[in-house]
């Protein structure tokens, strides 16, 4: 093979390298046109669509994701937004219910207390209002108890009315005077 | 012949494998096909020319590239192992193709400008357009396809050249040398590897260079003053 080569070699210089032969340019000619076409025909503008393709990809990659960029952007203030209308909102309701259960334990507190006053206070007239009964029907059955006995005592009516009022009333300032020894005691 | 029918096939079936299913998230292979073509529309067409007129030239500096990239490669493909750019056939027919570029590209935007701005450059005594205007008329359009021929193909042929005296050198040295001379052949052995790896390195400046040259020769031809 190289012995090939060396004699295409030696032939090629004994010629003038410098006078083209005819077959030579005419094949020249015709290869050329041949890669002309099928480099401007065919490989190029297919090179040109993908590189508009694929500059069109990037592009649209880049808008979707500013797009994306700018919704999350909008959606965080957003639930920002909110978070703080909803503590601000619960922060409201939180004092609301505090004031709210002050109120009501304030009012709760007044109308055990007046309820216990007027609790008390009727009671009081009540009792107050019995022993006064009580007091008086005491008083006019033991003055007649006291006559009664008195008399059965003595044997005689007591005629002398002086003499007798003289007596129910000592007898009753006697009693009067151990009731209140005895109230005094209780 | 052989050669040049194989590199444009591979190219061929490289590209098109490349973007028969083009995805917007690449493949390993869809970025590797995208960074070969990146090179010339970005590097080249886009910062010499502009967007708006590279589009217009992207095809003809994308088709220039990769077909002298591949047929430079061949240089260093065993079994192929010669460049198709390294007979002048190639680098002759890109040359005028880049020529008549252009030419067409000024010609279409303004040809009062274009021709005036090629052979009476702007901010010059005029007794010294008699100088400037032969000098600027034979750089622009005879020398400028020379040089793009020549370089390339030059470059190629040596490349090519060389490899073949190094390994030729070597087989000598290995077979035919007598006794201490066999180790010569390491040598050329090392400078035949070293000099294939520069190859590698040779056809992918060169595509480029020809390529850059090419969308600089259209944007001074479109550009409204020097």
């Amino acid at each position: 093979m190289l012995h090939s080569v060396v004699s295409a070699a030696e032939e090629s210089t004994t010629r003038n390298p410098l006078i083209p032969e005819v077959y030579d340019l005419v094949w020249s000619g015709v290869i050329f046109v041949i890669l002309l076409l099928f480099f401007w025909k065919y490989v190029l503008p297919r090179v040109q669509k993908l590189l508009d393709e694929r500059a069109e990809a990037i592009e649209g990659n880049i808008a979707k994701a500013d797009e994306a960029q700018r919704k999350a952007e909008a959606a965080l203030e957003e639930y920002t937004a909110q978070l703080a209308d909803a503590r601000t909102e619960a922060g409201r309701i939180r004092e609301t219910a505090r004031e709210d259960g002050k109120k009501i334990v304030a009012e709760a507190k007044d109308t055990a207390v007046a309820e216990a006053a007027r609790v008390t206070a009727s009671a009081q007239a009540q009792i107050e209002a019995e022993r006064q009964s009580a007091l008086v029907s005491l008083r006019s059955e033991v003055g007649t108890l006291a006559i009664d006995l008195a008399s059965g005592v003595i044997g005689e009516s007591l005629s002398d009315d002086a003499k007798a009022t003289a007596v129910v009333d000592r007898f009753l300032a006697d009693l009067e005077a151990s009731e209140a020894a005895a109230g005094g005691k209780k | 012949m052989m050669v040049r029918i194989i590199a444009i096939i591979a190219l061929l079936v490289i590209f098109w494998l490349g973007t028969r299913r083009m995805r917007v998230v690449p493949g390993r292979f869809q970025s590797l096909v995208e960074m070969g073509l990146d090179l010339v529309r970005v590097n080249i067409s886009d910062d010499l020319l502009g967007k708006k007129d590279g589009k217009r030239f992207l095809p003809i500096l994308t088709t220039m590239f990769f077909m002298i990239l591949f047929m430079n490669l061949t240089g260093i493909f065993p079994g192929l192992n010669i460049a198709g750019t390294s007979v002048i056939g190639v680098p002759f027919v890109l040359a005028a193709i880049s020529y008549v570029t252009f030419i067409y590209a000024g010609v279409k935007k303004s040809p009062a400008n274009f021709f005036k701005n090629a052979l009476f450059p702007a901010g010059v005594p005029w007794p010294v357009y008699f100088i400037v205007t032969p000098i600027e008329f034979i750089s622009t359009f005879i020398i400028r396809p020379v040089t793009l021929t020549l370089r390339l193909l030059m470059n190629m042929l040596v490349g090519h050249m060389l490899l073949v005296l190094c390994f030729s050198a070597t087989w000598f040295f290995l077979f035919s040398a007598p006794g201490w001379f066999k180790l010569m052949g390491v040598g050329t052995f090392a400078f035949g590897f070293a000099f294939t790896v520069f190859e590698i390195l040779v056809a992918v400046l060169q595509a480029y260079v020809f390529t850059v040259l090419t969308a600089v020769y259209i944007q001074l031809a479109v550009a409204e003053e020097h």
